[in-house]
């Protein structure tokens, strides 16, 4: 890299603050709605923002390597304590602003943290309640002072006024603070980030100034990232993309993040931001994709008409023309009147009208969902990674992007896949460790300093591309040997706007069944236009008529499941649509929502009986836990019905 | 009359009485609504007015807000006795109100919703308002400056320009509370804030109601069925039963009282 010798001094977060405060001083860095209007700070100002926190964690008596946890949604404050931390030697641990009460506890304790920046009385209740038990926890900052006035005050500070204190004392301290900022260097902790724990506990992620700094510029100067770009922050801040994409990539290049008013209003914030680069997880693609499909069946007629007459010509078109492929004139001209009628409407409503590279990963995308986007003229692009790696294993070029792919290595990555077809890497991001988990870093770290990613795949011979099947212990066999991987199904069957999440069980059986969640936006919307009442998901979900309308979209799936010469074996013979839906508190789904498969097998150890014993119906019994913790019971008694599969296509010789 | 100020559990001032309601009779005809009624409101304070179904908890709040004259007794607001007004003059001193089926524009935008509660503190008057710029265009921004905070407050953002007719119930009734505090009142007057909600809508009210009383120091005087809740926010409750007072005092006090246990769990007529 030609800046090695100038990024000597471009080493850690807080340099890069430095030089963009000098050079893109009064270019925006932050902006947020509050009170209905966008507010915004520009790079000097932030600076100042940040050094008053980080001489108000002096005044507080906040130590090199202490751990500052901090828990809110994504607003410029939050940004701002993680580099104040930094500043000041300390290491930011953000942490998932919905973890119950105890989730929080593990992870406060397990770094055992000294300080707490949190958002408002409910993310300071949820640290009061522990704060006895974690011995090292000395104070709490909180943002928003609502309804903490008769709190006890010893142990809680403002966070305006904590940064006031700094200001004060900045004649005599900075000096100290520019010191420490000094002292760091590439191979001191920048971040520490708790993975969301797939199985297991979570684990604290330590990643180095050198993994983000690095990771951030590399993949930045990638995609061509310009100072005039600006991002959405709206994912956890506890989760490593958030941060690369709003910190270390943002700070590289000096480039806008732009924060929402609230959770709510986040699609709100992307259609007034419209940002130039976006992240979203497959999930929000399939959401908004379900939200459009509902918005045109009750559209008037012309209009749906437009719309299946263009999106349908669009399919073949938009990807073409994103790639650079030869195109008709007719074709190009029809595409010209189809972004003019209905694709550039559209995309404005969607807030992706600047949108000029967006990606998407976490879980595999059903190719389908995938070119609907392309074929808006879209550049959505896949990536590949993991927390461990800094985020980027591998992601896709211009001009070589698929569905069924998630791109060649990264800058300066090296990819291995085992004879068991796990994926393994090495690259300036891998993590330095897990913290205080010397066991699980050796078991995902070699000496080497290659890093296990748990995922099967394989490198496609022809474009070099990495393709992922699954996780690689969810992989398995069919009992006649053929190849199980639940993934590549859930993915074709969640494409369907009905269907929200689906699990595929089939592992060592000689058939594979399902269970479905329905979406209960579009089941709804469904239900309501075809006079269909019911009082609750349950309801909706036992009747027949969702039974016959899954039971036709699983059919379909395996129509084309069929045709896939490996996989052909993985055709759903029966299914259940379950009476709730899979939830993050009850265990099932993790914090980003995966689904947890060996809890559900668990749980649903009942269900997975009964639809392997030929029965026609079962009788069960589901614990529930609320969102404030307590628990309930729901009982249902639930349909199972089998589908047609398909003859398994040969592979042509 | 109480006037001495003092502190509560929590560490909240209560203050002086506010409002004194003295022998409140009001008919209507020949039926008696509420008969003979005293009780006051203090400064600072969750005052709770419960009883059954036609008790007169609602006649009492119009009489409180000067919707209904009462034919004998006297309301004091701020010491003084209070002669007959109309209703908007009443809001011009400080009181504001919800209503028990929402009483809000339909067709209108939460965000205009909430402006109409600014009305008594417009300056400009219709033609100036015509005119638009200068006085009544920094009047406006005032207004909505103070109209954005409350929606912040109620954390009701997501809804800013959804016509309240398309809103949940729940929701509507948080405009209301919205629209009642854009008003700026000293004494806010709340009829059944909590019907009709869920368990979770329930414990957001609440925790709505405690903030507004913490945070802005309002004085509430609230109407409520759900005596779980009115237990848990209310400083001092008044039980109404068939247009009498037959309790008044404290949570606890108010529990232990056996013509309220009488009037709330029926009693066998001998």
């Amino acid at each position: 890299m030609t800046k090695e010798n100038k990024g000597q001094s471009l080493d850690t977060i807080p340099k890069l603050l430095a030089r963009n405060a000098q050079l893109f001083a009064d270019a925006p860095a932050y902006r947020e709605k509050e009170f209905g209007i966008w507010q915004s700070w520009t790079w000097a100002e932030a600076e100042q923002e940040i050094t008053n926190l980080a001489l108000g964690f002096l005044t507080i008596g906040a130590e090199k390597g202490d751990h500052i946890a901090i828990v809110g949604r994504n607003r410029p404050y939050f940004y701002w304590a993680i580099v104040a931390a930094q500043m000041i030697g300390a290491v930011p641990v953000p942490v998932y602003k919905d973890a119950v009460a105890e989730e929080m506890a593990y992870v406060l304790d397990h770094c055992s943290a000294r300080f707490v920046v949190a958002e408002d009385q409910e993310q300071v209740d949820k640290v009061v309640d522990v704060m006895d038990q974690i011995k090292t926890l000395k104070s709490i900052i909180y943002l928003d002072p609502r309804g903490m006035r008769k709190y006890d005050r010893s142990a809680l500070f403002d966070f305006h006024d904590l940064q006031k204190q700094g200001q004060a004392t900045a004649s005599e301290k900075l000096s100290e603070l520019k010191k420490r900022i000094q002292e760091q260097n590439s191979s001191d902790t920048c971040v520490m980030l708790y993975t969301s724990g797939t199985t297991g506990r979570p684990k604290g992620v330590v990643l180095s100034n050198q993994n983000i700094v690095e990771t951030g510029r590399a993949t930045a100067e990638f995609d061509g990232l310009r100072s005039t770009d600006s991002v959405l922050a709206y994912l956890p801040m506890a989760w490593v993309g958030d941060f690369i994409f709003s910190v270390a990539q943002a700070y590289n290049i000096g480039f806008c993040v732009c924060c929402p008013e609230s959770e709510e209003t986040m699609q709100e914030g992307l259609v007034e931001s419209g940002p130039s680069y976006f992240f979203a997880t497959p999930r929000y693609f399939e959401g908004l994709l379900t939200s459009v499909q509902i918005r045109m069946e009750d559209a008037g007629r012309f209009k749906r008409w437009a719309f299946h007459t263009f999106m349908g010509h669009a399919k073949d078109i938009g990807p073409k023309l994103l790639d650079g492929k030869p195109v008709g004139v007719v074709d190009r001209l029809k595409y010209r009147l189809g972004r003019l009628l209905v694709i550039d409407p559209l995309k404005n409503s969607l807030g992706l009208s600047r949108m000029r590279v967006g990606y998407t990963a976490g879980e595999a995308i059903g190719p389908e969902l995938f070119d609907f986007y392309r074929s808006l003229g879209i550049n959505l692009k896949q990536l590949y990674g993991q927390t461990e790696a800094s985020v980027f294993i591998t992601q896709q070029k211009d001009g070589e992007v698929r569905a069924d792919t998630v791109g060649t290595p990264s800058p300066g990555v090296e990819l291995k896949i085992t004879d068991s077809g796990e994926v393994f890497y090495r690259s300036p991001g891998s993590f330095v460790c897990y913290y205080n988990n010397e066991k699980s870093t050796k078991e995902t770290k070699d000496s080497e300093g290659w890093v296990a990613t748990g995922d099967a795949g394989f490198i496609e011979p022809e474009s070099g591309q990495l393709r992922i099947i699954d996780r690689a212990k969810d992989v398995g066999k069919m009992k006649d040997g053929s190849m199980f991987a639940p993934k590549f199904v859930e993915n074709k069957l969640k494409f369907y706007a009905n269907i929200l999440e689906a699990v595929v069980l089939g592992n060592g059986k000689d058939t594979c069944v399902a269970f479905i969640n329905i979406d209960l936006n579009a089941v709804g919307s469904w239900a309501e236009r075809n006079n269909i009442a019911y009082a609750s998901y349950q309801e909706l979900a036992a009747h027949p008529e969702v039974y016959q309308m899954i039971q036709a979209n699983i059919e379909e799936t395996n129509r084309s499941v069929a045709t896939d010469p490996f996989l052909s074996g993985c055709q759903i013979h029966r299914f259940i649509i379950l009476h709730k839906e899979l939830d993050a508190d009850d265990g099932e789904l993790t914090r980003t929502l995966k689904v947890r498969r060996n809890v559900i097998e668990e749980r649903y150890a009942d269900l997975i009986n009964a639809i392997y014993d030929g029965s026609t119906t079962v009788s069960t019994e589901t614990e529930v836990t609320y969102e404030d913790g307590r628990k309930g019971k729901i009982s249902a008694t639930l349909e199972i019905r089998n589908t047609e599969t398909f003859e398994r296509k040969q592979v042509a010789a | 009359m109480n006037t001495q100020s003092y502190v509560t559990a929590d560490g909240r001032t209560i203050g002086p009485a506010v409002m004194e309601m003295k022998n409140i009779t009001l008919r209507f005809g020949g039926v008696v609504a509420i008969k003979d009624i005293s009780f006051d409101i203090r400064q600072g304070e969750i005052r709770a007015i419960i009883g059954p179904n036609g008790a007169g908890k609602s006649s009492m709040l119009n009489v409180m807000n000067g919707f209904y004259h009462p034919q004998e007794g006297e309301v004091m607001f701020h010491g003084t006795k209070r002669r007959a007004m109309r209703p908007h003059q009443i809001a011009h001193q400080g009181i504001a109100r919800t209503f028990q089926n929402i009483a809000l524009f339909k067709g209108m935008s939460t965000l205009d919703n909430i402006m109409t509660g600014r009305l008594t503190h417009m300056k400009s008057g219709l033609l100036r308002q015509m005119v638009w710029w200068g006085a009544s265009e920094r009047d406006e921004v005032k207004n909505r400056e103070v109209v954005e905070k409350i929606i912040d407050f109620l954390e009701i953002q997501a809804i800013r320009k959804t016509p309240v007719g398309r809103l949940p119930y729940g929701l509507q009734k948080r405009v209301e509370l919205a629209r009642a505090l854009a008003a700026e009142p000293k004494l806010l007057l709340l009829d059944e804030p909590m019907a009709g909600m869920n368990v979770e809508e329930k414990e957001d009210m609440s925790r709505f109601i405690l903030d507004v009383n913490d945070e802005f120091g309002t004085t509430i005087a609230l109407i409520e069925h759900d005596m779980g809740v009115v237990m848990d926010i209310a400083d001092r409750v008044v039980v109404m039963d068939y247009g009498k007072k037959i309790g008044d005092g404290t949570p606890e006090e108010v529990r232990t009282n056996q013509n309220v246990i009488d009037a709330y769990l029926g009693v066998a007529h001998d």
